[in-house]
């Protein structure tokens, strides 16, 4: 995975200076009183056939940004190229094919079927919406589908909840591959899973990734996950990239407070390393409604000077192709990773 | 937001309200119908057409007249009854409180005897008893309640000639007329109940003070009825405002009671205009005060109810 | 698992009763009165206006009349009619009414309601405040400000009991909309390409629906009633044609000599709310979208 060579390095889609504001209170006359900065001038790049790791703790704004990336929420500003088009300057064909390219694995994939339907129904509603197929090929597309995610093509007379919570999750991945898509946003695929059937979900996205040539935005809280399945890490805080980079560079060189916090919230396996001293984040995440300026990681932060509590810090290229929201010089301990 | 606010915004919300009412029907009634027609004969000449219309003043445009008649409405004089020949408001005065106090007792009724079988009920689920008030409760809510006025009369007056049949002048008459409208509050009231006391008797405070050995009386007393209150607010007051609109009308009539039910229907038979504008005025006016003070009770009753 | 499936499946309408005898006896009785209603001339002897002055308030018997014709099992009025054939072709009036009023209300209410709650903003904000005004106004006074100036009639008394129809459809639907709108399953629609209309029609609609048919059926019953409210005061049905409410109202003055002519059409309003309160309150206990996930 982290062996990039040239080819492989060709841009899917590109996020430019991308914000998207919740208006909050204020009713249809009255403008709104405040605004939810959950997704706040983000720039950031996916390679095909690479997977990007987006991370942060529940409400940073990462969900949000996968829908932006599927066009599944309107932006507030910033553009979001795929294959070099503006998905937002879409025509309404154009859109109808982007609907075939792109697709999204939800959380909870039950809850996204319409319960009434049949397996079969629901795999193959993408494939009936933009007639590929129809009839008995309609009917050996989906069994061929079930089969690549590992379950029995008979499946497809059943009721979605008949099927264990992990069997569930196999029959959302097919759906949202019936259609051959290049990118796919999987918004925590896994992490309403029992941690058994966790590896088999994964390995499966590992799988389909190197057969079907697809390029993954895959969202997480846990970042273990994403090291072990992204080639590049993109670290949110309240809305904001703080940190953004090719995963062993950002493992190597930790080059953000943050990141170096997330990593040592994960539980140290091996028994000898634990005389290490780990940072442990104190406070609370910060309101994502009209944060005050500087740097939104600043109350946390230990280093935090006057200045994190004034300016903003800009996205800076501090080694190549590692990206830091950070005033300080701050580099992990590499005795962690 | 504080209370204080909240009852002003709804006083301002009333007051739009009974004045859109007010328009929509002057509307209706000065472009649907001409007066002029429905209350001279056929045979009545052209002068005679002319001269009444310039008498009501329908000779001038539509804008006027509404004006007028908005203005006129704010100090609370609608003019003449056209059936009655006398001022609207006096004969409104004359008959809605007799309504009012009829709906009252009526609603006492209900809740009287509602609340304690539906308890009962809920203690006894699937019993007898239980069986019987769900069939009478079922029976109040689904038979129309002149037809229950009409049996009631039939029986208790006609056959057993225990009680009046129709008119007013003691409270016995009015013991009939308010049974047959409670029925139907009733019905709706003790089944209610019944669901609300087995959610409350199956509910995990009541085992817990069952298990500290409170008495069962005391347990309900003190926590199910609380509960119950709420919802029986709510059912009385939707009750009484439908009442008033007009509902209570064929029970009225029925009992030769001279309420506002009964003035209603003969102010449609009698194609009184301003004296239903009058009506609608009022009704509206009481029907949104009715709704705050449930609202206000509400609160009063669930202190998880903020505004 | 793949028992439990198959054992789903195999539900059927039968089953879904089985636990409910009340409701179904009410459908059985409901689809029998439809019945009769419709194929009124093959079960009734009489015309609803043949009058028979020999024979006035005359009490129910199974005996043949003094002249030979068939028996008036339910009694005869004060013109002579036949109780039993009044009542059929009364209802076909009342269940009309109900029906009609029934079906353009929830047509109205539903359309509104399903885009008060899929398009919000100000749409769903002014149809909202439409319906808020209008549940707190006297909405009977008004509907008989309509028959005043309209004049009492079976088509004007349905023009005037629609004023106050379309409510409860339109917050039904609305709350129900809301519910689905924001849900993963009509993302997931829009994350396939799936249209507008498809997302609407194959989606929203089919998972709303049990609770509308539910509102509907339980309207029908209340619109029973409010008809046969205004018919027994004199400003529905006009007569030669009869309805429930009317033949009520022009029998209560022979409550003390013939008390069968208004008896009968009571129960049958009664009986007929009641099978219809039974069965909608089963459609909502048995096609609920939420019961069928469990």
């Amino acid at each position: 995975m982290t062996e990039i060579d040239a080819k492989a390095k060709e841009t899917l889609l590109s996020v430019r200076n991308l914000k998207k504001y919740f208006p909050i209170g204020g009713g249809l006359i009255s403008k709104a009183k405040s605004n939810v900065h959950a997704v706040d001038d983000v720039t950031l790049d996916v390679y095909a056939g690479q997977t990007l790791g987006l991370v942060g703790e529940s409400g940073c704004g990462k969900t949000t940004m996968g829908r932006l990336a599927l066009k599944l929420l309107p932006k507030t500003s910033g553009e979001i190229y795929f294959q070099g088009e503006d998905i937002y300057k879409y025509t309404a064909e154009q859109e109808k094919k982007f609907r075939t390219r792109a697709q999204l694995i939800f959380q909870d994939s039950f809850s996204s079927f319409d319960s009434r339907n049949k397996i079969g129904k629901i795999i193959g509603e993408p494939l009936e919406v933009h007639n590929y197929c129809s009839g008995s090929e309609l009917e050996d597309r989906v069994a061929e589908l079930l089969r690549t995610v590992g379950l029995k093509p008979e499946l497809m007379h059943e009721y979605p909840h008949t099927l264990a919570a992990g069997q569930k999750q196999c029959i959302g991945i097919a759906r949202s591959i019936a259609l051959n898509p290049a990118f796919i946003v999987a918004d925590e695929p896994i992490s309403a899973l029992d941690v058994s059937v966790r590896a088999m979900v994964l390995n499966l996205l590992k799988d389909l990734q190197a057969s079907h040539n697809l390029t993954y935005m895959f969202i997480s809280h846990d970042i273990r996950v994403v090291r072990w399945l992204s080639s590049h890490i993109a670290v949110m805080y309240v809305g904001k990239l703080v940190e953004y980079g090719e995963t062993e560079e950002i493992f190597a060189h930790r080059l953000h407070p943050y990141t170096e916090a997330l990593l040592c919230a994960v539980p140290i396996e091996d028994p000898r390393a634990r005389h290490i001293k780990r940072e442990i984040l104190l406070g609370e995440v910060p309101s994502p409604v009209d944060p005050p300026p500087g740097c939104r990681f600043a109350a946390r932060c230990k280093l935090a000077s006057e200045r994190c509590f004034k300016e903003t810090p800009p996205l800076l290229e501090r080694r190549p192709g590692h990206w830091v929201a950070c005033f300080e010089n701050f580099e992990g301990d590499s005795e962690i990773s | 937001m504080g209370m204080g606010k909240y009852i002003l915004q709804r006083l301002a919300f009333t007051v739009l309200v009974v004045i859109g009412i007010s328009i929509l029907v002057f509307v209706i009634t000065h472009m649907v119908g001409n007066p002029v027609d429905i209350m001279l004969p056929l045979t009545a000449t052209e002068e005679q057409r002319q001269l009444l219309t310039q008498q009501l003043g329908l000779d001038k445009p539509m804008i006027e007249q509404l004006g007028t008649f908005l203005k006129d409405a704010a100090t609370l004089d609608f003019g003449m009854s056209w059936w009655q020949r006398r001022p609207c408001m006096e004969v409104i005065m004359d008959d809605l409180p007799l309504t009012a106090l009829l709906i009252f007792f009526a609603s006492c009724i209900s809740v009287i005897v509602a609340i304690p079988l539906g308890i009962a009920a809920a203690y006894h689920k699937g019993s007898f008893l239980d069986r019987v008030l769900t069939i009478i409760s079922l029976g109040g809510i689904c038979l129309p309640p002149f037809w229950i006025g009409l049996m009631l009369m039939l029986v208790f007056s006609v056959k057993l000639g225990w009680l009046p049949t129709s008119g007013i002048g003691t409270w016995k008459h009015m013991i009939l007329p308010a049974l047959a409208i409670s029925f139907r509050p009733m019905g709706h009231l003790s089944q209610i109940v019944r669901f609300e006391m087995m959610q409350q008797l199956n509910g995990l405070y009541v085992i817990t003070a069952r298990a500290k050995g409170v008495t069962e009386t005391a347990v309900l007393f003190k926590h199910a009825l609380k509960n119950i209150m709420t919802a029986s607010i709510t059912m009385i007051g939707s009750d009484f405002t439908k009442q008033l609109g007009g509902l209570s009308a064929s029970v009225e009539v029925v009992f030769g009671f001279p309420g506002f039910g009964h003035l209603i229907s003969e102010t449609i038979s009698n194609m009184d205009f301003p004296l239903l504008q009058a009506e609608v005025f009022f009704v509206a006016l009481i029907v949104c005060l009715i709704n705050l003070l449930v609202d206000i009770l509400y609160a009063a009753f669930d202190p998880r109810i903020r505004y | 698992m793949a028992n439990l499936a198959t054992s789903k499946k195999k539900v059927t309408l039968w089953d879904r009763f089985r636990y409910n005898k009340a409701a179904l006896v009410s459908l059985i009785i409901l689809i029998i009165l439809f019945l009769m209603l419709i194929f009124a001339p093959q079960v009734t002897s009489y015309s609803a206006s043949q009058s028979d002055l020999y024979n006035r308030l005359s009490a129910p018997s199974f005996e043949q009349t003094a002249k030979g014709g068939p028996p008036h099992i339910l009694g005869t009025d004060q013109l002579g009619r036949d109780i039993y054939s009044r009542l059929i072709y009364g209802g076909r009036v009342s269940l009309t009414v109900g029906f009609v009023v029934g079906t353009i209300g929830a047509l109205i209410g539903i359309t509104l309601g399903m885009v008060a709650g899929y398009f919000g903003g100000w749409t769903d904000m002014i149809i909202m405040r439409l319906v808020d005004v209008w549940a707190s106004s006297p909405t009977l006074l008004i509907a008989l400000t309509f028959v005043m100036v309209l004049g009492p009639g079976m088509r004007n008394l349905i023009i005037a009991l629609l004023v106050n129809s379309w409510t409860l459809f339109c917050r039904m639907a609305r709350s129900q909309v809301l519910v689905i709108r924001s849900s993963a399953m009509v993302e997931s629609g829009h994350a396939i390409g799936a249209s507008t209309n498809r997302i609407l029609f194959k989606h929203i609609m089919p998972n709303i629906i049990s609770p509308l048919v539910t509102t509907y059926v339980l309207e029908l019953a209340h619109f029973i009633n409010a008809e046969a409210n205004l018919s027994f005061l004199g400003f529905g049905v006009q007569p030669p044609q009869t309805s429930w409410g009317l033949m009520i109202g022009e029998g209560r003055k022979y409550l003390t000599q013939a008390p069968w002519i208004v008896l009968f059409p009571g129960l049958l309003i009664g009986l007929t709310v009641l099978c219809l309160n039974l069965v909608g309150n089963w459609i909502r206990d048995e096609f609920d979208p939420l019961a069928v996930k469990q």
